[in-house]
């Protein structure tokens, strides 16, 4: 889609929310072969400058640096899960996030990639072009709470990678008991204390399953309004 | 915004969080907020305290590490405007990339994870 776009004057460009830096991301982006600006934020600034708080998030900026559609839950191509057969033999905990997961919204149309070639075609007469007071409208409410968490996000970032582990737990945990519905936050810090299965730990409170579980898989993404 | 000390650097300030400081005070856009003159140390900079209070960031400290972060405003939206924020992030070998440099592109901006 990028190389197919990047000539009517588009380009895209992702950004890798991982505290793990470089090391962690690269065989990810190296399998990519990215023709386009692939960079790492390990110290989730998006979240505090743009009010991400999951992934994959979606930002639209124009050609004078202008956003024209705020973070949105950005469903760029099919997940392969909603089709995937549930293995009986799978093991329970495997078997229970599939469900989750089969559970969260998709538009199979991929209506938000429609709506993208449609500003790349038309500009600002796209009407998925969002004017200002729309783009901060439609961004993301950030309580005094958010906000600390964010500062909290940092420090804890910063220690970890500092390699000071244990001082950078109690401010993990601290944004995640400011901010809960931030989940790179706490999928991050999963992440850390259990690879891929994100399950309990001593280290934080909850885990994927039972966090998504307690929320409804049904409201994990908010759909972009579309119309 | 980590810093190392209580004392804010104004041009950090401005490149972060689009707050320039002028006679009247730290303005963005139409908006200018009046600084008590405590607020301004004798070097330059600004007292990271006073600030935080006056534009609603918050202001932790990691006592024993002698860290500070600043963070964003809290008590509205994540955007104050449809400006793009200053974003300058490090590519695989550690280069920075500042966004700002597709002025003239229309950019799709993906924040993803492998986790």
């Amino acid at each position: 889609m990028r190389d197919e776009l990047h000539p009517k004057g588009f380009e895209l460009v992702t950004v890798a929310l991982d505290t793990g830096g470089p090391e962690h991301v690269r065989r990810w982006i190296e399998a990519a072969e990215p023709t386009h600006p692939s960079l790492i934020d390990a110290a989730h600034e998006l979240d505090a400058k743009l009010g991400v708080v999951n992934v994959p998030t979606g930002v639209w900026i124009d050609e004078e640096g202008r956003i024209v559609r705020p973070p949105e839950h950005a469903e760029v191509q099919r997940s392969m899960f909603h089709d995937m057969d549930v293995p009986e033999d799978l093991d329970d905990r495997l078997k229970a996030m599939l469900l989750a997961v089969k559970r969260i919204p998709h538009d199979p149309e991929l209506r938000y990639v429609a709506a993208l070639r449609d500003w790349v075609e038309h500009g600002a007469a796209s009407r998925y072009a969002l004017g200002p007071e729309e783009v901060v409208a439609r961004s993301r409410g950030r309580s005094p709470e958010h906000a600390r968490a964010a500062a909290c996000f940092e420090l804890g970032q910063h220690l970890w990678r500092d390699g000071d582990r244990d001082a950078a737990l109690p401010w993990f945990r601290e944004a995640h008991r400011l901010h809960p519905d931030n989940w790179t936050y706490k999928r991050q810090c999963w992440e850390f204390v259990s690879p891929m299965m994100q399950g309990p730990s001593e280290e934080f409170e909850g885990d994927w399953l039972s966090d998504i579980e307690a929320m409804g898989p049904e409201r994990y993404y908010e759909a972009p309004s579309l119309d | 915004m980590l810093l190392t000390s209580p004392a804010l650097e104004p041009a950090r300030l401005r490149q972060e969080w689009g707050w320039e400081l002028k006679p009247e005070g730290l303005c963005r856009a139409d908006v200018c907020v009046p600084l008590p003159s405590e607020a301004r140390l004798a070097d330059g900079t600004l007292d990271a305290q006073v600030v935080a209070d006056r534009l609603a960031m918050p202001l932790v400290r990691d006592e024993a590490h002698d860290l500070w972060a600043l963070g964003p405003e809290g008590g509205g939206r994540a955007l104050h405007s449809a400006d793009m924020p200053q974003v300058v992030l490090p590519d695989l070998d550690g280069n920075p990339f500042d966004l700002a440099t597709l002025h003239g592109q229309k950019v799709l901006l993906v924040a993803w994870a492998s986790w």
